[in-house]
């Protein structure tokens, strides 16, 4: 689904990012760890064509990201709160995503019953604009919103940061049933490691911006990945 | 302990966004500061002897005083509007080892430096030098001069006490409206009821006691009120105002560029800053005023007509565009991830432009009343708006590297503003007059408005080869724009 070819990222002379070659097939759920500063962030605003890589190019369903705008019709992300729009209620900001995604009202409505647990009645209804919502509630509308109009690739930086242990758990059932059917591509990324490597079944560990271990997960990959981290 | 506060207080000065802009930017912004402060500087040494000079046989000194009171309200509905007690800037010291009581006299201390109380200033203390130096009584003198600066610290605390009461503010403004009709239509002297208070300080000096008295009751009144509401969940919260949604389902209607223009509507319409320029706009259809009016014509303003004319339906466009794209940008990334083309996104904000220029334009119908000519004028000004204004300001907007962060204050606020904003001026403002004055040089005034508005329609016409234009020049800026708006001011 994902294809990254030789990407690197230069800052004048200090490199961020450099990764050979990172396959990402469909259906997968891909984790992203590293540490402060490892190119996590990078990757991911790469992906989104937020950034320009310096060389290399990366493919998004057969389509390169900084070419055509196509990748955008089947991707969801939520990166940071600067994905919402402050001045909007959560509700309008549903309206305005499904809007951009082709979903009409009923659509949105229906959409977002599903997401009625996971809110824990904290976001709809409450008559709050986003920027006056905790940031554990605007981490929740925004990973709603990235879910919005059946995405094929599903990008969420940082997840289960400030989420509470109940909404982290529920998160987690949300991102293994997205993968069931093996449709949905998810790539996550974390600095907590027992939650990734809950959900995901392939993990990346990224340091200095070069991939250190590519693994795919089991009993022992947690363990692997504390030793790792605990030099 | 006092000598830590200073130097914060030094150091959020000059570590402000306000330092870190352009050379030419701070030169023009110590300019203004300076002309203000002349300005009130020259009121206060000239007061005197303008007034000997319009009402001889009269004391300027009485005139002044007969004026306070009015003086003194408006200040008060100045301070309401403008002026906040800055208990923030103590939130990061609750948990430190400080008495709160030193926390809350340095909050009142500080607010007694503001620029509302030293303004006042600059008239007063020349004002009574004058006066001394006019061989007025010297304590009396003194004795008016410092009871004004305590007064104006007495306001000072006063506009705190108030702390928003939308109550209190009306009952001022009704107070200083019904103050001023009734000395308008001269069923009471307010004048010289007031100026005799004021007089009455001059000729006994010690009565300064009572605004000294005033000045500390209500520091204590308010340090008492701070004392002990010193805590997160009263006076040092941010304010979080209830969200009011306005059904805009009407705006579906405009097909697909609907939810942008929602989008645009909520943002104008909730965020301080587009929400004054917003409303500035509609101030601004009042500026032919100055131009149309018959005098203004004879006076040989006649060549600055068209610049008026673009101005009075042009609030928005000119003080709304030249900020696009800025006025995303804090969710500029997200909205380039989102699944719209760009020329969607354009088109609303092209939309949005030419649909208030249209209601500035109806609003402007009044101008009839000085002569069609002068309607057609303006009627050329709102075609050169919508035709060329609206895309030259989006072109234009390409070029904007800084983010704008929408709740502060429009009054003053340079954010967003670079050397663009001072270039594209240019065109707008000096188009219209140098088309109408070669055109109406040689073939008369109605070519010279419609050589203003042909380039309007010319625009209009091949707005979608413009608009292609535009598109492929945000594409390409578009990594520039995302990086430069993550920076925080």
């Amino acid at each position: 689904m994902i294809q990254s070819k030789n990407i690197s990222k230069k800052y004048g002379s200090a490199e961020v990012l450099n990764i050979e070659s990172l396959d990402i097939p469909k259906g997968e759920s891909f984790g992203l760890v590293g540490n402060n500063g490892a190119g996590k962030t990078t990757f991911f605003n790469m992906l989104l064509d937020l950034i320009r890589p310096t060389s290399g190019k990366i493919i998004n369903n057969n389509i390169v990201v900084n070419e055509s705008e196509e990748w955008k019709t089947f991707t969801g992300s939520f990166i940071d709160e600067t994905f919402l729009i402050g001045y909007l209620t959560p509700e309008e900001y549903f309206d305005f995503i499904g809007d951009l995604r082709g979903m009409n009202k009923a659509d949105v409505a229906s959409f977002l019953a599903q997401f009625e647990e996971f809110f824990s009645g904290e976001i709809l209804g409450k008559k709050k604009y986003l920027r006056d919502l905790s940031k554990g509630n605007q981490k929740k509308a925004g990973i709603a919103a990235a879910l919005m109009g059946s995405p094929e690739v599903v990008i969420l930086d940082e997840p289960f940061a400030n989420l509470d242990p109940t909404t982290q758990i529920r998160l987690k059932k949300i991102l293994k049933t997205l993968t069931d059917d093996r449709e949905v591509t998810v790539l996550v990324s974390s600095h907590d490691l027992s939650h990734v490597t809950e959900v995901c079944e392939r993990i990346v560990v990224l340091d200095n911006g070069n991939v250190v271990k590519d693994i795919q997960t089991s009993e022992e990959t947690l363990k692997e990945l504390e030793s790792y981290f605990s030099v | 302990m006092i000598g830590h506060f200073l130097k914060l207080e030094w150091k959020q000065y000059f570590r402000s966004s306000y330092w870190q802009k352009s050379i030419a930017l701070n030169i023009v912004l110590v300019f203004f500061a300076l002309y203000m402060l002349v300005s009130f500087l020259l009121l206060g040494v000239g007061a005197f002897f303008f007034i000997e000079d319009q009402l001889p046989g009269q004391d300027p000194l009485k005139v002044v005083n007969s004026f306070l009171v009015f003086a003194l309200l408006g200040d008060l509905v100045f301070r309401y509007l403008m002026q906040k007690l800055p208990v923030m800037n103590i939130k990061p010291m609750l948990t430190l080892p400080i008495k709160k009581s030193k926390l809350v006299h340095y909050v009142l201390g500080k607010s007694m430096v503001s620029f509302f109380n030293f303004m006042p200033l600059f008239f007063y203390v020349p004002f009574a030098i004058v006066l001394i130096g006019k061989d007025y009584n010297v304590a009396g003198a003194l004795g008016w001069l410092f009871s004004m600066l305590f007064i104006t610290q007495a306001l000072n605390f006063i506009n705190f006490l108030i702390n928003k009461s939308n109550v209190a503010f009306g009952v001022i403004v009704v107070l200083l409206g019904g103050l001023i009709a009734l000395q308008y239509y001269e069923i009471y002297d307010v004048a010289s009821l007031g100026g005799s208070l004021f007089n009455a300080i001059y000729t006994t000096p010690l009565l300064v006691i009572i605004p000294v008295i005033a000045f500390i009751g209500l520091y204590l009144l308010n340090y008492k009120q701070l004392r002990n509401r010193v805590y997160l969940d009263d006076v040092v919260s941010a304010k979080t105002k209830e969200a009011n949604s306005v059904d805009l389902s009407w705006a579906d209607r405009l097909g697909d560029v609907a939810p942008f223009i929602k989008n645009d509507i909520r943002l104008i319409w909730r965020n301080k800053r587009p929400k004054t320029v917003f409303l500035l706009s509609f101030v601004f259809v009042l500026y032919g005023l100055l131009f149309f009016t018959n005098t203004g014509i004879e006076k040989g303003l006649l060549y600055m007509t068209p610049f008026a004319a673009v101005f009075v339906t042009g609030g928005f466009v000119i003080n709304y565009g030249q900020f696009i794209p800025a006025w995303d940008s804090t969710n500029y990334k997200m909205l380039m991830s989102q699944n719209i083309r760009y020329r969607k996104f354009l088109e609303s904000k092209w939309y949005l432009m030419i649909v208030i220029t249209s209601i500035l334009y109806i609003l402007s119908i009044p101008y009839l009343y000085f002569g069609i000519d002068k309607f057609l004028m303006i009627t050329a000004g709102a075609i050169f708006n919508i035709g060329f204004n609206s895309l030259f300001l989006l072109y234009a907007g390409s070029f904007n590297r800084k983010r704008i962060d929408l709740d502060k204050s429009a009054f003053a606020n340079y954010q967003g503003t670079s050397a663009t904003q001072f270039i594209i001026i240019i065109p707008i403002m000096v188009l219209p007059v140098v088309l109408f004055a070669f055109f109406n040089y040689f073939l008369g005034y109605n070519a010279g408005i419609a050589s203003i508005a042909f380039i309007g329609i010319i625009c209009l016409v091949f707005k979608n080869y413009f608009m292609n234009l535009i598109e492929a020049k945000y594409l390409r800026d578009k990594y520039a724009a995302i990086h430069a708006f993550e920076k925080k001011a």
